[in-house]
């Protein structure tokens, strides 16, 4: 089974994020990146399903030079080959002009199956997997937590809400997006890093922007929500500041 | 119809809640524009759905309905849906922002070359549609830049049901062009798999835990401050993906919904998803490093500072405290 993964580079987590001047995004100077999670969880899946039935496992990600560690990464991990699509302008398209990018390339690589995470940490707009399967006309399921392959297609584990799942039937090729904590995560072993430099990364420009259907107009700080109040001191003393808390106005001792 | 249609969701003849929230938005989001508010219900028979919502101010009620719209597909939603919207024309479909919306609404929009502006938190005027980036660090504007139909999900307890306004509204049958072979995929049952002993959702008391801890053995500690609360002890996402605490442990979107009297949150961000599962809780105490971190937004009282330090410190006075 041949098997594209799209994976998206975002902000580490931990990142302190500041907006530019310009108010319409964040400041992107001092940020480290790294791989989205949930499409690490969908590269994992990738790479087990590989294990245990053979075939090809590529990653694309679209992005500016940086995205490139992103790829060297998945490589490391276990991935095949990797596709750059150069893009610098992702922050001027909307979901369905970056889904448009990606499936450019898929239908050029024809996968069995495309695996992405079900959502970006950064914009969590949870559509791209599928906005990308609908273009490529090819059937689709979200936050699948399993997958497994079946003599006419895919069983897929696809979870819902309140803890209920269901599972679902369908054929290839197909588009899922994958939810986290179905499988572990691995690391890349030193064996596999020094591999990965052997390993081909394509780049390709993306395709001219269009026109988007939706615009970001600005970015901000939240407003609050709660008046809180924030209890200072060494621990002792904030241990004891809660404990008053929560014997007089929270009332739970 | 050039008006906003809300779209319901069902399941066996019951409603999602949250579609009575995507209601008021709609209803809101339509007094605003000074244009007409309707809602469709999908299924194989929704005949006591619709007669419910005949009962709401709306102008039209839409019953779409089809043998094979029974179960839940993808497939099924979109040209159902498709073929709705191009006959009855709104230039705002409304949607909850539900797991559903999230596997059938972004092929719909995709349908009219649209993109959906998802888990939207409030709506201003122009419209502007506010969402949220970087697991709730930042807010967004959105705006639509072109004719539209203009696609948006509101997030889970956003608007308010109790909001929707009551009325009389013309039920019409719609019947889709639908054939069996459109439907690509075969679902299969719902199920669950946790036993679900415990039930958070009654506790008056809970200590979460979530990323901040590191790893599986610093789990000890807030077990030690859970049980000097007397507290059931509840997690992130990311500490039960990981199998540190079972997932019938965690709270959010995909875990339990709770409420409790005192909910405190040990190294939790406050990411969304997480959110939306504990934001009815009375009081809430946050313990984070990040003095950044969203769940201070939602806190009443919040401690920036090591949780290594700080939670033990507190269950010993916990313990002195109660002598």
């Amino acid at each position: 089974m041949k098997i594209l993964v799209a994976i998206k580079q975002v902000p580490e987590r931990d990142a302190q994020i500041g907006i530019t001047a310009s108010g319409r995004w964040i400041d992107e100077s001092d940020l480290n990146y790294t791989i989205n999670e949930p499409d690490a969880y969908a590269l994992e899946e990738a790479l087990q399903l590989k294990e245990k039935s053979g075939g090809e496992v590529v990653v694309m990600c679209a992005g500016p030079e940086r995205v490139g560690s992103t790829l060297r990464e998945a490589l490391a991990k276990g991935a095949d080959r990797a596709i750059h699509i150069e893009a610098n302008d992702l922050g001027e398209r909307d979901t369905l002009g970056v889904a448009q990018v990606l499936a450019e390339i898929a239908k050029d690589e024809a996968p069995d199956l495309i695996l992405t995470g079900l959502q970006s940490d950064d914009l969590g707009l949870g559509q791209t997997g599928v906005v990308l399967a609908e273009l490529l006309g090819i059937p689709h399921a979200t936050l699948i937590m399993h997958v497994e392959k079946t003599v006419t297609g895919l069983r897929v584990k696809r979870e819902l809400e309140d803890g209920w799942f269901q599972h679902v039937e369908m054929p290839l090729p197909a588009l899922l997006t994958i939810q986290s904590g179905g499988n572990k995560l691995r690391y890349a072993t030193l064996m596999g890093i020094k591999k990965a430099k052997t390993k081909e990364t394509k780049t390709l420009q993306a395709a001219a922007a269009v026109s988007p259907s939706i615009a970001l107009e600005r970015v901000y700080l939240p407003e609050k929500q709660k008046e809180t109040e924030m209890l200072t001191g060494t621990p002792a003393e904030v241990a004891a500041k809660l404990v008053e808390k929560l014997k007089f106005e929270v009332r739970v001792l | 119809m050039s008006g906003v249609l809300v779209v319901m969701e069902q399941r066996g003849g019951a409603w999602n809640r949250m579609s009575f929230e995507a209601l008021a938005a709609g209803q809101q989001l339509a007094a605003k524009l000074g244009i007409e508010c309707s809602a469709a219900v999908i299924g194989e028979s929704v005949k006591t759905l619709v007669t419910e919502l005949a009962g709401k101010k709306l102008a039209k009620v839409f019953a779409v309905q089809h043998g094979l719209l029974k179960d839940y597909t993808s497939d099924g939603y979109v040209v159902a849906l498709e073929s709705l919207l191009k006959q009855t024309g709104p230039v705002y479909v409304v949607l909850p922002h539900t797991y559903q919306v999230r596997d059938f609404a972004p092929a719909l929009a995709t349908r009219f070359r649209q993109s959906l502006i998802s888990d939207v938190i409030a709506m201003h005027d122009g419209p502007v549609f506010v969402r949220q980036l970087l697991q709730g660090k930042l807010n967004a504007d959105y705006k639509q830049a072109d004719a539209g139909p203009c696609f948006v999900s509101v997030q889970a307890g956003t608007f308010r049901a109790e909001d929707v306004e009551e009325g009389a509204a013309t039920v019409e049958n719609f019947t889709p062009q639908l054939e069996a072979s459109q439907i690509r995929s075969k679902p299969g049952e719902l199920f669950r798999e946790a036993a679900h002993t415990v039930d958070l959702s009654a506790a008056s008391v809970i200590v979460s835990v979530g990323r901040g801890i590191g790893e599986q053995e610093n789990i000890g500690i807030v077990e030690e401050l859970a049980a000097a609360l007397g507290a059931e002890l509840a997690a992130s996402r990311p500490i039960c993906d990981n199998g540190w605490l079972p997932m019938e442990r965690q709270v959010g979107s995909s875990g339990q919904t709770v409420a409790p009297k005192l909910y405190l949150a040990v190294g939790i961000s406050g990411a969304i998803q997480h959110l939306v599962g504990m934001k009815g809780s009375k009081t809430v105490i946050a313990i984070n490093k990040d003095e950044h971190a969203p769940i201070f937004e939602v806190a009443d009282y919040g401690v920036v500072g090591d949780l290594f330090e700080v939670v033990p410190s507190l269950t010993k006075a916990l313990l002195a405290a109660k002598g």
